[in-house]
């Protein structure tokens, strides 16, 4: 090949190799594996139903759900909301409450000494009995509720952040020392970036967890607590034998979670698609 | 083999430097860690003004640690320290091992960075980001990414982080130990020609004998357990130095010398 050549198409990106698969082929079998196996469960179960002629109340196939879910939309779509709210104020109150207490903890050793054992006794102790006894002592159903959520929630974002704050690189922390950072210099350039891929972590598990403890709450609260939350739904469908509006509100609650974690994936991506190694896609 | 080691700092003329005013100045500093370690044990040693000085040694015997000292980043367990004026308001640059850049802010904010400390705005300060990124090449790399850069690149970017608040001393603790071969001959020309046209003093810290040569105007060989100063060598080269240097057998020749002393430091 002519030297002056070279130049030139060493700039541009490399030629496309044929054996090597286009990008897009991979964001596809992303979407058409999982589906394949989705519909392979969907017609299996109409099939095993239908064969053997099984009653709805006690498995309803598919199709029997979705047209359930079409016709208590209504019904659901509502409590869904409800569900969603509680666990939004959950989340956000463990982000505040989590984020706020690894900042002192960081700030102090004596804070963080005494603080932290209680972080993670609430942590370990089962939501499921600790629920009723917030229920006597809050009266207010949806404090009741979101709090229950909250103590499922917190312990990841405390946690992760805490070891976010703590992972600062030792060569920058000498760094910042050469040049007489201040500590409010260090934690707003220094510590919290290096903390943010930690916390993002910890909210894509504290997401998921909220709902959980959203939906836990709301089964120990039953009918005594705010009562029209999805959870409560699925209960309710249960003492009426009405299974396919359980499997229905059960679809929902899942699909919720899903729309969750996906939420803040994509937050996560926005985030560090520049510069953290999770985010960034690998060359090959 | 004759082994003309050089005479002392305090008594022989330097070819930049100037004993009678230093830079820096250590008097039997000493240095034991928490573990018991002793890293350094009664170091002397002067640093005149525009010297460019190696510190050479095998692993332990506290070179790394004597850098450190010298940019009061630990503290000595006795002796006494004196360094450049205003170390802590830019007077001193630092450059690790690793480029040690903060991956989530661009090449420009990462050489920003000491200048901002200094609560110097990021409008006040773009020329002299833009200086500094210019004299290490990098000028249309502002708005990169670290990770978007080779190894290179990155040390280069943290000199430039180094080198824009203008410092009279620089501290450099093995800058070029991680790059390849031919990266880190091409970063050591650059730095020589930067040395030679600014007015800095450099301390340089390695373990490579081929580099101390090439780059110093004098060696400080040092041993360990406990680490101290065993030779002080002045490498009395001509300038410029390029690859006909590196060819040449005046280098053989002090690369030989340099290295009997390092062999001795290590049987001793």
């Amino acid at each position: 090949m002519a030297s002056a050549l070279e130049p030139a198409t060493a700039s541009l990106p490399a030629a496309p190799d044929p054996t090597e698969r286009a990008p897009g082929d991979d964001r596809l079998a992303r979407i058409l594996a999982p589906a394949f196996i989705a519909v392979l469960v969907v017609v299996g179960w109409e099939a095993i139903v239908r064969l053997n002629e099984i009653p709805h109340y006690i498995l309803p196939g598919p199709s029997l759900v979705a047209r359930e879910l079409v016709e208590s939309w209504p019904i659901l779509w509502p409590s869904l909301l409800i569900t969603v709210k509680i666990a939004g104020l959950a989340l956000l109150a463990a982000v505040v409450g989590g984020v706020g207490l690894a900042l002192l903890c960081s700030i102090s050793k004596w804070i963080e000494l005494s603080l932290f054992p209680y972080a993670v006794v609430l942590q370990v102790t089962p939501v499921v009995s600790i629920a009723p006894l917030i229920l006597i002592y809050v009266d207010e159903p949806l404090t009741a509720v979101v709090l229950c959520a909250w103590i499922v929630a917190f312990f990841p974002i405390l946690s992760n952040t805490m070891l976010g704050l703590a992972s600062a690189d030792h060569n920058l922390r000498d760094l910042f020392e050469l040049y007489g950072a201040s500590r409010w210099q260090q934690l707003l350039l220094l510590r919290l970036p290096t903390a943010l891929p930690y916390f993002l972590g910890g909210l894509r598990i504290a997401g998921g967890l909220a709902l959980i403890g959203a939906v836990v709450a709301e089964y120990v609260a039953g009918t005594a607590g705010t009562g029209t939350g999805l959870a409560f739904r699925v209960l309710e469908a249960q003492y009426r034998l009405n299974i396919p509006r359980m499997f229905a509100g059960l679809l929902l609650l899942a699909l919720t979670g899903v729309a969750i974690y996906l939420l803040f994936s994509a937050l996560s991506h926005l985030l560090l698609h520049r510069w953290h190694e999770s985010a960034v896609r690998r060359e090959r | 083999m004759s082994l003309a080691v050089a005479p002392r700092a305090d008594t022989a003329p330097r070819e930049r430097g100037e004993a009678s005013d230093p830079l820096v100045r250590l008097e039997a500093v000493s240095k034991t860690f928490a573990n018991g370690t002793v890293a350094l044990a009664g170091l002397d040693l002067v640093i005149g003004r525009h010297e460019f000085v190696s510190l050479l040694g095998p692993s332990g015997c506290g070179k790394s640690t004597a850098l450190r000292l010298i940019a009061g980043l630990t503290r000595p367990t006795s002796g006494r320290i004196r360094g450049p004026e205003g170390a802590a308001r830019g007077a001193v640059g630092f450059v690790f091992q690793e480029p040690t850049l903060m991956p989530w802010a661009t090449v420009f904010d990462n050489v920003w960075l000491p200048l901002r400390l200094q609560g110097i705005g990021r409008r006040q300060a773009e020329g002299r980001v833009a200086e500094a990124l210019a004299m290490v090449g990098l000028a249309e790399f502002a708005r990169a990414y670290p990770r978007e850069l080779s190894g290179g690149m990155k040390m280069r970017v943290s000199i430039a982080r180094a080198l824009v608040t203008r410092p009279s001393l620089l501290l450099m603790d093995e800058p070029f130990a991680a790059l390849d071969e031919i990266t880190r001959l091409k970063l050591n020309d650059e730095l020589l020609a930067l040395w030679r046209a600014q007015s800095w003093t450099v301390v340089f810290v390695t373990h490579s004998v081929y580099e101390s040569v090439y780059l110093s105007t004098r060696i400080v060989v040092m041993a360990p357990r406990p680490g101290r100063v065993v030779a002080d060598l002045p490498i009395e080269a001509p300038w410029p130095r390029d690859e006909a240097f590196r060819t040449s057998p005046a280098y053989n020749a002090l690369c030989r010398r340099v290295s009997a002393e390092l062999h001795r430091a290590m049987g001793s």
